[in-house]
């Protein structure tokens, strides 16, 4: 996963997209996620410390991977 | 010892479009941006068609205001009129905002500079080939995308317009208004009401959806782009104007403008208005011979389009404006000025304030 790079992110998790104007809020989990995108973590990375601090299956965690994904790339905020 | 102080020379200037209202002309926003010109310290002369016209009581912004004769009153009257607000007031430039007196500024400009007043505007040439009348033809001979149309000189035309645009379709008043009718029967009738307001003939174009974005730009009249600010629009009224908006960093957009200003060599400030289609297709919808409503936000953002244009009128260079805050955002509020009837009255009886 890696975020355009002109995408504008914030502690808060807001997110901007200064080529279409369009914000998004991301609850913080997804925040955690993309600004450990941004710090350069792997994917592999980051499923592993959300395994080690969150009780979830890996088939669960594996499936709302891909939730944020297709929704991030719906919101053409994906390079 | 007293500490030196850095002043601004004193620079009169007349601008136009005072009507602040939900369908708004530029001129406050103008005025606005003109008083944080780095170069004059500008004295501001209104100039209004109607004695409620908002910006008139915006004494804050607006030093003094002047009435003009309407637009179909012709230039004599005009020329008339700014004679003796010239008699009056040492007005070195002149702004005028609204489509439909740039004919007569236009024919005026060596009257209006014999008199010691400069513009910045676009030829009639210009200002005719963008009409909307010529849109279709404009952008096939400059390659730009704008949508299918034909010209509708009675509501006879109709069924062929829509068999050639398909349904829904826009028809257009010819300086003002719009319909999309999704249908024969509510496109006569909006035919009928959009005719009996504006004239005909009227313009059908093709229905285009997307995300709405317009750019104000300032061109230097020798194909040159001095300055470009696209702007999303976030929210929109019901007469389509954007009541809030947000500047956006897209490089198809600046490249949009930059062909415009070199196709046309435009001269003075205009807006594009246009579609981004899902297919992320650049279609322009109209093009505006002036500033936009919204200019402020191009000097919020770090490019003062209507403070350059002052610079060009006078002839002073101005170098071309790169960069500016992308995100920066507007959101237009609605407030109750107070007067006092008398203020008002001597508007209306005596055509100035």
């Amino acid at each position: 996963m890696k975020l355009k790079p002109n995408i504008a992110t914030s502690e808060a998790g807001f997110l901007f997209n200064p080529a279409t104007g369009d914000s998004f809020a991301a609850n913080p989990l997804a925040a955690d996620i993309l600004g450990r995108v941004r710090a350069g973590q792997d994917a592999a990375a980051i499923k592993a410390g959300i395994l080690a601090r969150y009780d979830v299956a890996p088939g669960q965690l594996e499936k709302d991977w891909d939730e944020l994904l297709a929704q991030l790339r719906a919101f053409h905020l994906l390079a | 010892m007293p500490l030196a102080t850095t002043s601004r020379p004193r620079l009169t200037v007349a601008v136009t479009g005072l009507n602040a209202t939900d369908s708004p002309g530029p001129g406050v926003a103008v005025i606005r941006a003109l008083r944080e010109s780095p170069d004059f310290d500008v004295r501001v002369i209104g100039l209004s068609y109607e004695a409620l016209e908002p910006g008139i009581y915006l004494r804050e912004l607006v030093d003094k205001t002047y009435q003009l004769p309407y637009p179909t009153a012709g230039t004599a009257a005009l020329l008339d009129r700014l004679r003796y607000i010239r008699e009056q007031e040492e007005v070195a430039v002149l702004i005028p905002n609204f489509d439909a007196e740039l004919f007569n500024f236009i024919r005026l400009e060596a009257e209006l500079r014999a008199l010691g007043i400069a513009t910045f505007l676009p030829t009639l040439a210009q200002l005719d080939a963008r009409d909307k009348l010529n849109l279709a033809a404009f952008g096939a001979a400059h390659g730009l995308r704008v949508p299918a149309s034909c010209l509708l000189h009675d509501a006879a035309g109709l069924p062929a317009a829509a068999e050639t645009l398909g349904w829904p379709l826009v028809l257009k008043g010819r300086y003002y208004d719009a319909a999309v009718v999704p249908a024969l029967a509510p496109a006569g009738q909006a035919f009928l009401r959009l005719a009996g307001q504006w004239g005909t003939p009227l313009i059908a174009q093709r229905f285009v959806t997307g995300q709405e974005i317009n750019i104000a730009g300032l061109g230097d009249g020798r194909g040159g782009l001095l300055s470009a600010v696209p702007m999303r629009k976030l929210t929109i009224t019901d007469k389509g104007k954007a009541w809030a908006g947000i500047t956006l960093e897209d490089e198809a957009l600046l490249t949009l403008a930059r062909r415009f200003a070199e196709a046309t060599r435009w001269r003075g400030g205009f807006e594009l208005e246009l579609l981004r289609t899902a297919d992320d297709e650049l279609v322009i919808l109209e093009i505006n011979p002036r500033f936009p409503a919204w200019v402020y936000l191009t000097a919020a953002a770090g490019q003062n389009q209507p403070a350059a244009l002052l610079r060009l009128a006078l002839g002073l260079p101005v170098p071309v404006m790169t960069g500016y805050a992308v995100g920066k955002m507007f959101v237009r509020y609605a407030w109750d000025l107070i007067t006092d009837h008398t203020a008002f009255q001597q508007m209306a009886a005596r055509g100035e304030l």
